[in-house]
């Protein structure tokens, strides 16, 4: 058995520290003013109508979401999975899904029509409502993470406790992100969802999307406090990075090949991958090639600190656009509700849906991230969960 | 002689819930009121109210039907619409004008919530706001909506609209309000109290007839006799949600 | 700590006293009173409201009580009494601090949300208070006999 050799430190309150939690501060105000806007006036102020119904901040609260339970990929890895490497970063990977997830749910929550009703949604439920499940899945993901996050912590204690606690987040994690693809998965009447592969695809997404979200924050937080971090190690979490990017790709094909094989989804493939204007962009550009192709090409090609980082930075800007198409486009592309009819008049009948999203909420989803990162890092303020070292020659001293 | 604290203090006893609001004046005892409140009136399970659109006698030109529903709820006021942008504009009831894509045959039919007996918007609402009643007919109660609007996005017909921006002066018989969801409730208030849907009504006022109201469950009704006799579809007949609105000759 | 309780005890009971002598000026209603008096409808109000509005939304139950008096379950019939007019005489609306709703929960500062979806003023009409008779012309039972008719031809 070895010796526990890790030591935890609370971040240091440096110069650059204190920058930092003014910058996100700042955000964290304007999304405040931002919200109290829209809740003023309505959502009249928004993009957002009754046709594109979830717009931006839902891209931000479901990217926040998915990649919270992914954050915890790390911890899982070292608890569930047994690989010792990864356990000095368990407790902050634990700390930084938490903060995710809380960052997503304020987004969401404060872009209800009635957010003041929040008590209506916590005390009500219908339980045919997959909404209502996750109401329960993340309110139970805070606490179970946060029972784990306790343990990690605890001094003398069998560790089998430890590997209990990860192996019930790590279920409780991939049931949260099941729900959270059965939002879009369930939807009978749209052809952009309506898919039993959103479920697993969303699980694979928030691999990608947490791990490279936990590699950047990692990163910074080491870097203000000058503490080291090892290249091997990057190297290492750049190529996990790498498998699940590539998994990322393989669902989306799959979920596309199959939608292109019924005749009935067909043309919403088309608007998708062809002729959607922006949405095809998105796919194509920015989620396939610079969230995708080239990250799993750096990180395998030419595997460096470096490589690490940007490819980290690519799978979030492609995540971020495959989320955006996956919401917005999924509304833009119109319900066929009359089959083998063209409409000559209508109310937005037939036509794809416009969305311009407006300033406000940009400033509310941009809060919801500042959020997330505020929160982890007064969390590693307060906490011992980052390591002081994790340079390649004390990881290889313990292994 | 009854009176509606009795009621309430027995309803809220009978449902077991909110024990703790049930302080009444000393000396009242339980036992001492009969039921009458079974013996009203509700939305009766043994109906289901339901339409039966013919589309061959629905005028293009004629939009009567919107109008009238405009009128009996208060939405789509020139005042309302001013702030909002098109996109943001309630729509419980809709005009559409088709042509076949195989034929050329051009017809017009209006659109609105389909009151189905699997309604999806019921299924995905989180709190229940989205519900169907004992007769069929599907409506928000906005009470507990919290305007997350999963049930627009589950809905096949688009028969929802959000309420975007601040209202007042809305009707008696159909408060409506910002942040949450509405949609055509089959002008329940009118139901209750014996009387037939605006849009039918109207329909029938200009001399097309397009719209034909009925209860689904009754064999003998007008509108049961008629779906028998005719052949009809439903919108988005792929989903078996089987709406209480139902098209013939579209 | 123990001060701040002691700072928050001071102007809870400052305030409490202020206020003792200047309860709300509650505007006076016309018609009948409530057979269950002004105390029982002060202390519960909002269970009955709240329990009549899952009757009607939910249950389809607008006549709570048709075999005696008649009681229907509407918020719209509350200002039929309860309603406040101005130096206009216009019906002030819940915008108003004068609004009889208005009144005492500015007083005792308890937001109601009532007034986002329903109106605030006497009822635009009174029709669906009371049951269509079989002659009205947009009753069911008018309209089915006109269809009866129209098939018979």
């Amino acid at each position: 058995m070895a010796l526990e050799q890790t030591i935890y430190r609370e971040l240091k309150a440096t110069r650059g520290v204190w920058q930092l939690a003014v910058l996100l501060l700042a955000f964290l105000a304007a999304a405040g003013g931002a919200w109290f806007y829209m809740e003023h006036h309505g959502h009249v102020v928004t993009g957002m109508d009754n046709q594109i119904v979830w717009g931006l901040p839902h891209v931000f609260a479901i990217f926040l979401i998915v990649a919270a339970s992914g954050a915890l990929n790390v911890a899982s890895i070292a608890s569930v999975f047994g690989q010792k490497v990864y356990k000095p970063l368990a407790r902050f990977s634990s700390l930084l899904a938490i903060m995710l997830l809380v960052g997503g749910l304020a987004v969401v929550v404060l872009d209800l029509g009635r957010a003041d009703r929040l008590i209506v949604a916590m005390t009500t439920y219908n339980f045919t409502s997959i909404f209502a499940w996750n109401v329960l899945l993340y309110t139970g993901f805070i606490g179970v993470v946060g029972v784990y996050l306790v343990v990690q912590m605890m001094r003398r204690i069998n560790y089998k406790w430890v590997q209990a606690a990860g192996f019930i987040a790590f279920l409780w994690r991939l049931a949260l992100t099941t729900g959270t693809g059965s939002i879009f998965g369930w939807l009978v009447a749209r052809p952009g969802y309506d898919a039993a592969i959103m479920a697993p695809m969303f699980i694979i997404n928030s691999f990608a999307y947490g791990l490279a979200i936990f590699i950047l924050v990692l990163l910074v937080l080491f870097r203000l406090n000058d503490r080291p971090i090892g290249d091997g190690l990057l190297i290492r979490l750049g190529r996990l990075l790498g498998i699940f990017a590539a998994a990322v790709l393989y669902f989306a094909a799959i979920f596309h090949l199959t939608n292109l094989y019924a005749a009935e989804h067909g043309a919403f493939e088309r608007f998708i991958l062809v002729d959607g204007g922006l949405y095809p962009v998105l796919f194509w550009g920015v989620q396939v090639v610079l969230g995708g192709l080239i990250p799993i090409a750096l990180v395998f090609l030419n595997p460096s600190r470096s490589s690490t980082v940007l490819a980290s930075i690519l799978v979030v800007v492609g995540g971020f656009a495959q989320v955006y198409v996956i919401v917005i486009g999924g509304q833009a592309f119109p319900l066929n509700i009359f089959p083998g009819f063209e409409v000559l008049e209508g109310f937005h009948e037939g036509v794809i849906n416009p969305y311009t999203p407006s300033i406000w909420e940009l400033m509310l989803g941009l809060g919801g991230v500042a959020l997330a990162l505020f929160g982890t890092g007064v969390g590693a303020k307060i906490l011992r969960v980052l390591p002081t070292n994790l340079s390649d020659a004390n990881l290889a001293a313990k292994g | 002689m009854t009176n509606r604290a009795e009621m309430t203090r027995r309803d809220i006893l009978k449902s077991g819930a909110a024990a703790s609001t049930v302080t009444l004046a000393p000396g009242v005892t339980l036992m001492a009121f009969g039921g009458t409140a079974e013996a009203s009136s509700r939305a009766d399970a043994g109906k289901r109210w339901g339409l039966l659109i013919d589309a061959s006698k629905c005028d293009a030109n004629c939009s009567d039907c919107v109008t009238a529903c405009k009128v009996e709820n208060g939405w789509g006021s020139e005042e309302e619409l001013a702030g909002l942008n098109p996109g943001q504009a309630p729509e419980w009831i809709r005009k559409v004008t088709l042509r076949d894509k195989a034929t050329g045959r051009e017809v017009s039919a209006p659109v609105m919530c389909q009151h189905c007996e699997e309604p999806p918007c019921v299924d995905v609402c989180p709190t229940g706001a989205s519900m169907k009643r004992d007769d069929g007919i599907v409506l928000v109660d906005r009470h507990i909506c919290i305007g997350c609007r999963y049930c627009m996005m589950a809905c096949p017909f688009k028969a929802r609209s959000f309420v975007h921006e601040e209202l007042t002066d809305q009707h008696v018989q159909a408060p409506r309000g910002k942040g949450t969801v509405e949609s055509c409730n089959l002008c329940a208030p009118r139901i209750d109290s014996g009387r037939i849907p605006a849009c039918v009504e109207a329909c029938e006022k200009a001399g097309h007839s397009a719209i034909l109201f009925g209860d689904l469950k009754d064999p003998d009704s007008p509108i049961s006799k008629r779906l028998r006799e005719y052949d009809s579809i439903a919108l988005r007949d792929d989903l078996e949600l089987n709406p209480g609105v139902r098209y013939t000759n579209l | 700590m123990r001060l701040v309780l002691a700072f928050l005890a001071a102007i809870g009971f400052a305030g409490g006293a202020a206020a003792g002598g200047s309860y709300p000026a509650v505007p006076a209603a016309t018609g009948d009173p409530h057979p269950e008096g002004n105390d029982y409808w002060r202390l519960h109000h909002m269970d009955l409201l709240q329990h009549d509005r899952d009757k009607t939304v939910r249950e389809g139950i607008r006549n709570l009580s048709p075999d005696d008096v008649a009681i229907t379950a509407s918020i719209g019939t509350c200002f039929d009494c309860h309603a406040v007019k101005d130096e206009q005489g216009e019906y002030v609306s819940f915008d108003d601090p004068r609004h009889f709703c208005r009144v005492c929960h500015d007083y005792a500062a308890v937001t109601i949300d009532c007034f986002e979806c329903h109106r605030s003023t006497p009822a635009n009409t009174t029709a669906y208070r009371t049951m269509a008779k079989p002659e009205d012309p947009d009753s069911i039972v008018a309209y089915l006999a006109r269809l009866a008719q129209e098939t018979s031809q």
